[in-house]
Order: structure tokens, then C-alpha cells, then sequence
């Protein structure tokens, strides 16, 4: 494809950077950036990723035949020419560079701040990290004029049990006009306090960017720890770690999809699924001793080996998912009250989730069928047989339903991984590094919610210099201010449930 | 789906069907809880949950309190809406410094008496992101907590534990209805 040798061509012309690895990675100038930049535009390339470091802007891409790339862009004068300029699904990305790293994006068209609130003792704290007394911020939100309009500020503390962001809605009548997010309020410092840190302390750090995706980071940090440092995984440990992502994966759709029929006052689904759920995490409590299974994945391996009665249990529960999971599908589908609310609501559009390379269920529900265990793919996923589910309504029925498609693809995976389980030990320590110097990694692993990116640069005794970890919610939260335009106030809980973005994993 | 209400007349609580050993202690502590809540609160305790910057492991967990094995509502114990009509804060995370005016307020907004838990390790002191330039480090460095319930993040049966603890101190002369300013 053309696209494919344009970005060829770039990485060929820039200056090679063979300290990363596994994907080509070049520093390029501005002909060359702007070209790139170009490509995005085009929807030729899709974002992974956009973030600072040691006077570098660095862009990570996949390119149209699903194969990752990063360029990386000299902030002469703290400066580089921004990409959200031209791509909207950069622009928050580049806030967030703004005001860690303190590199300008020449060129954003949004000024404000967005993960400084104003309230740090330090600005910049991934670049200088200048002492500044802390002052709030006001956050001047976009205007929404019009007859008859009026705003509703949610949050940060929401009604629910769950996490705090800040949703601004203007509705004429019902129906909202616009809604604009803040978010930020979980920003706990994570890249600045991996920065420096060993790769157990790191691993243990990345595990909590979005605790309901722990295994999943932990698995993005560990396969870029070791495609950093050229180590190699015991085969039962690459085995293992899938068994464990899909069942975090089941339990969060699980969790998803009861939730779902419960903000559309559909109670009993609710229930019964919150028991299927109850079940997958009392599983992998018995099997990994951890009901979310945090910290288990670690660079090199995992931490324990899955226990002699492990194989029964998890055998046990894919039966009795098996079992019990259809009849409640069959309810969903016939039930028209609960059909009535999600379907046809909070709709995004192909173009935009292709756009803005929208991952996960997200993504899948509006005709964007990729998956990171298929493309770029990583074992053992493909020795395993297993169907992307798409759909194309882009509505709350079809996130719905590619969550039900991937529950019981997941089954599927997990019963294929118990029968072809290799034996062996499920941990290699990490050889001492064999380089003088530094050394950068980088990973895509897919999470319930879609793909995340993990990039870290190693320094010569193995310590973690520096960790750039992206949720897929970056992609995903802007979406979301389109998909709820014009659909009532009252179905925003459903709306926003159907998508599930992570605050935590997109503050850090 | 009347098929399915029928079979859960049949059937019973799906509550029978989990493990015997974490059902046990879901029982014992389900009848302590119950006897000391109907003592001190006229059967019911109203929580708000907070999340000051919590990784949302702690949401998950408590979420489970309320599914059909836990089933926390039996006890009179309930989630609300609004800091107003709370007695109880639950608050997770190490309080970031960008949620702390928020958590201030909500705290503000509850009436006396109130109590304040913190829950989970990051909650204590910070946990693994104590010394961050984002975190205050802890609840009690924002608000005078009266129990910590430990863990990364605490299981359900722990929260349940915790909630009882909490119970205790409160009938212990000491402690009473808290009121403060």
C-alpha cells in the first residue's frame, strides 16, 4: 500500500534508533513529521500514542497493515509542531506533553490544561519539574450559546461508586447539546514515580494505572521490559498470561453488561450477571490468589505457577459460564423494555471511531475490527482459534452485544488454553543487562477495554529511566462527547456505562 | 424470563451455591453485623463512596458488597446518592492533590455524627503512591478518619469486616456519635 511505504520511507530517511525495540523507530525532522502527520490525517495510520521524553516528542503509529512504528521529533527550544493540530484525536495527548514534560505543541488549537488542575507543588514534573506554589486553576469550558440552553456540571463526585471526573452538559430541554469532559482528578503522578524506579517497583506501579485492567498492564510493562531487554518467557508463562487476561476480560464484560441493564433500571440481569462475575474473580482468587489477579504477571514470567486444582476450577467455571450464560442473553434480546433503551442510543459513527482509532468493544461496536491480539498480534493468541466480533449500529445495543460475542469467545480461549497448557516453570529472571547502553521497549497488549500501550527506556543497570503507559480511554472519552449528542440527559448513565472509560488509566 | 423468575422460586438464593468456607464467614459476619447495626443505628447506615484517586480496584470491590452473594443491603447497610444523606464516608485512593477541594467539600456537605473510612492500602499513607507530587498521601491527611481497612484492594469479606469494626468503636463508651465541628 502506498501509505505503508510512505511511512517506510520515513522511517528509512530518519535516523535509525536500533536501542529500540521490538518496532522500527526513527528520529525524523519536520518534513518527514508533517508527512506523518499527514498520514493520520488521511486515515492512513492510526494513533497509538504521543508522549515526552529526554528532549524528544515521540509518536507511536500502526500503520495500515497493522505493524507499529515510532517517530520521534527534537524539541529544539522545548518546542515541536503539533499533531492535534491536524488530528484531533492528538489533541489531549499533547495537553498532557504540554504540562508534564513541558514541550509546546506549535500549533495546538487548545490552550488549556488538562491534567494540571493547578493544585502541584511543581510544574512540568516529567521535563524540569520547577517548584511552583499551587494555585487552582479556572477551567474555561467551551461556549455552547443558543435560545434556551442551559448547563448541567456533574461530578466530580458522582452519585454512584464510582470514579471522579467532571461532565459539562448543556441541554435544550432533554436533549443534550453538548457535553465536555474535565478529567484529571485521579492524576496520581504514576510516570513520574516509575521514573527511576526498579522493575519490580515499576511493575507493581503499572499494575495499578487502571485496577481493573492490572493484569493487562502488567502484561503491556512486562513485554516491553522484555522486548527491552531481549528476554526471553518460559512458554507456560506466556500460556498462563493469556489464561489470565481473558479471564479479567470475562470478568469485566460480565460486570459490564449487568451494569448496562442496570442504568436502564433492568435489575435482575444485573444481578445475575454480578454472580457470574462473583464467580470468575473467586476463581482467580483460588487459582492465582488474588480475586483481580494483581501483580501476578511480572517481567520475566509471572509470579507463581498456576496451582495443581487450578486446572479443575477454572475447567469448572468455563462449564458453568457456559451454562448459565446464554439463557441470560436469550433475556436480554427478548426483553423489549430493556431493547427500548439501548438500542439506537448514544450512537458514534464508523468515521469517527476509525478517526480517532477507537479500541476495544468501543471501537468494534462501530465498525472498527481490531483487536491487538490479532494485529500486531503476540503469543500465544496466535496459536488460538478466535473470532473479532464487529458490529456496525455504533449504539449502547451493540457495545452490548460485542461484549456477549467476546465472553463467549474468551470461553472459547480459555477452554483451548487448558488443554494445550504447556508444562514447564513459569519464570526466567531477568539476566543481568549484558549493554552499556540504554535500552527502550515497547508493547500493545489488549485489555477488556481495548488496547494498551506500554513504552519504557531502560538504563544500563536494568532500572526503569522513564515509562509512558496509555490507556485506550484516550481514544475513547472524546468519542463520548460525540455519541451522547442529542440523546436525552436522562440515558447519559447508560451511555457512559456502555463505553466504561477508565479515569484513573487516562490521568495516571 | 418468567421462566428464569420461576426457576429462582424453585431454586432459591443464589447465595448456596458459593464455596463453603468464604460462605461461612460472609455468615458469621452477616449476623454480627446485623446485631450490632440494629444496636447503635436503628438498622441502617447510610454510605457514600468517595473516590479520591483511587486506581478503581477499591469501586470494584466494594461494587461486589452489593451483588447477590454479599448482598450488604440485607444488613441495612446502603449506598447513597449524596453526601447529605450519609453517615458514613467510604473513601478510596491516596487523595490526589487535584480531588482533595472535592473530597473537603463532600465531607462538609455530610452531616454530623459522621465517621470516615478509609479503605485500601493507598488510602492509609499513600500506599505505593505515597511521596508523589499529586498525592496528599493518605485520607487522614485530609480528613480525620476513625478506621482504615487494609489491602490491595480489600476483599469483599474484608470491607465487610471493616464495616463491623467500625460498628464496634462505635458502641464502645468512647466513641459514641461523633459529632464534630
Amino acid at each position: 500500500m502506498a501509505a505503508t511505504k510512505i511511512l517506510r520511507d520515513i522511517l528509512a530517511e530518519g535516523q535509525a534508533r536500533p536501542a529500540h525495540r521490538p518496532w522500527p523507530c526513527a528520529a525524523v525532522g519536520g518534513e518527514a513529521w508533517e508527512q506523518a502527520i499527514s498520514l493520520l490525517q488521511e486515515e492512513q495510520c492510526t494513533l497509538l500514542g504521543l508522549w515526552g521524553d529526554q528532549g524528544m516528542v515521540h509518536l507511536a503509529l500502526l500503520d495500515a497493515d497493522g505493524k507499529p512504528a515510532i517517530l520521534s521529533h527534537p524539541c529544539e527550544g522545548n518546542r515541536y509542531p503539533s499533531v492535534g493540530s491536524r488530528h484531533g484525536a492528538a489533541i489531549r495527548l499533547e495537553r498532557a506533553v504540554r504540562e508534564l514534560s513541558g514541550f509546546e505543541p506549535e500549533g495546538l488549537p487548545d490552550w488549556r490544561d488538562w491534567l494540571d488542575h493547578g493544585t502541584w507543588p511543581l510544574q512540568c514534573p516529567l521535563g524540569p519539574a520547577e517548584p511552583v506554589s499551587a494555585a487552582p486553576k479556572t477551567y474555561p469550558f467551551l461556549p455552547a450559546e443558543g435560545e434556551s440552553l442551559h448547563q448541567i456540571p456533574v461530578g466530580p463526585v458522582h452519585a454512584g461508586i464510582i470514579e471522579p471526573g467532571h461532565f459539562r452538559f448543556t441541554a435544550g430541554g432533554e436533549t443534550i447539546v453538548r457535553l465536555e469532559e474535565r478529567l484529571g482528578y485521579t492524576h496520581k503522578g504514576i510516570e513520574s514515580l516509575m521514573a527511576g524506579a526498579t522493575v519490580e517497583r515499576a511493575a507493581v506501579l503499572a499494575g495499578r494505572a487502571s485496577g481493573d485492567s492490572t493484569v493487562a498492564y502488567a502484561l503491556a510493562f512486562a513485554r516491553a521490559v522484555e522486548a527491552a531487554r531481549g528476554a526471553e518467557v518460559p512458554a507456560r508463562a506466556v500460556w498462563l498470561r493469556a489464561l489470565m487476561a481473558e479471564l479479567e476480560r470475562l470478568a469485566n464484560h460480565l460486570g459490564d453488561i449487568g451494569a448496562i441493564c442496570n442504568d436502564a433500571a433492568f435489575a435482575m440481569l444485573h444481578a445475575q450477571f454480578g454472580f457470574l462475575r462473583e464467580q470468575v474473580l473467586r476463581v482467580a482468587d483460588r487459582c492465582f490468589g488474588h480475586r483481580l489477579m494483581m501483580d501476578r504477571v511480572v517481567p520475566g514470567g509471572l509470579r507463581d505457577d498456576l496451582p495443581e486444582e487450578g486446572q479443575g476450577a477454572i475447567g469448572g467455571l468455563v462449564a458453568e459460564l457456559g451454562r448459565r450464560f446464554p439463557e441470560l442473553v436469550e433475556l436480554y434480546e427478548n426483553t423489549a423494555s430493556l431493547q427500548d433503551r439501548t438500542v439506537g442510543t448514544g450512537v458514534l459513527p464508523a468515521g469517527l471511531a476509525r478517526r480517532f482509532g477507537a479500541g476495544g468493544y468501543v471501537g468494534r461496536a462501530s465498525g472498527r475490527a481490531f483487536d491487538a491480539r490479532r494485529t500486531p498480534g503476540y503469543p500465544p493468541y496466535d496459536e488460538l482459534q478466535f473470532e473479532v466480533p464487529v458490529r456496525e449500529e455504533g449504539d449502547v445495543d451493540a457495545r452490548v452485544w460485542i461484549r456477549i460475542r467476546e465472553v463467549e469467545q474468551s470461553l472459547a480461549i480459555v477452554g483451548q488454553i487448558l488443554e494445550r497448557l504447556p508444562a514447564g516453570p513459569v519464570h526466567t529472571p531477568l539476566a543481568a543487562p549484558a549493554f552499556a547502553e540504554e535500552r527502550a521497549g515497547a508493547a500493545l497488549v489488549e485489555g477488556f477495554r481495548g488496547d494498551v500501550l506500554a513504552w519504557v527506556r531502560t538504563g544500563a543497570d536494568g532500572g526503569i529511566l522513564r515509562c509512558h503507559l496509555r490507556d485506550p480511554s484516550w481514544f475513547q472519552w472524546p468519542l463520548l462527547e460525540a455519541a451522547v449528542e442529542g440523546n436525552i440527559v436522562a440515558d447519559f448513565p447508560l451511555c457512559n456505562k456502555s463505553f466504561n472509560c477508565s479515569y484513573s488509566g487516562h490521568d495516571l | 424470563m418468567r421462566r428464569m423468575l420461576f426457576k429462582s422460586l424453585v431454586y432459591g438464593p443464589l447465595t448456596e451455591a458459593a464455596p463453603p468456607r468464604s460462605e461461612a464467614a460472609v455468615a458469621e459476619l452477616a449476623a454480627r453485623v446485623d446485631q450490632a447495626a440494629r444496636a447503635r443505628l436503628g438498622r441502617t447506615l447510610a454510605i457514600r463512596e468517595v473516590d479520591a484517586g483511587s486506581c478503581n480496584a477499591c469501586e470494584l470491590e466494594i461494587h461486589a458488597l452489593n451483588n447477590v452473594l454479599y448482598d450488604l443491603e440485607r444488613f441495612g447497610i446502603r449506598f447513597v446518592a449524596s453526601p447529605r444523606h450519609a453517615d458514613v464516608l467510604l473513601v478510596t485512593g491516596p487523595v490526589t492533590t487535584n480531588l482533595r477541594q472535592a473530597l473537603e467539600r463532600t465531607y462538609q456537605a455530610t452531616p454530623d455524627p459522621k465517621w470516615v473510612v478509609a479503605v485500601g492500602d493507598c488510602a492509609r499513607d499513600g500506599g505505593v503512591f505515597a511521596g508523589s507530587y499529586a498525592c496528599v498521601g493518605g485520607v487522614s491527611a485530609a480528613l480525620p478518619v476513625d478506621l482504615h481497612i487494609s489491602g490491595c484492594p480489600p476483599t469483599p469479606l474484608a470491607l465487610l469486616q471493616g464495616l463491623l469494626a467500625l460498628l464496634e468503636s462505635v458502641e464502645s463508651p468512647s466513641g459514641g456519635k461523633k459529632v464534630r465541628d
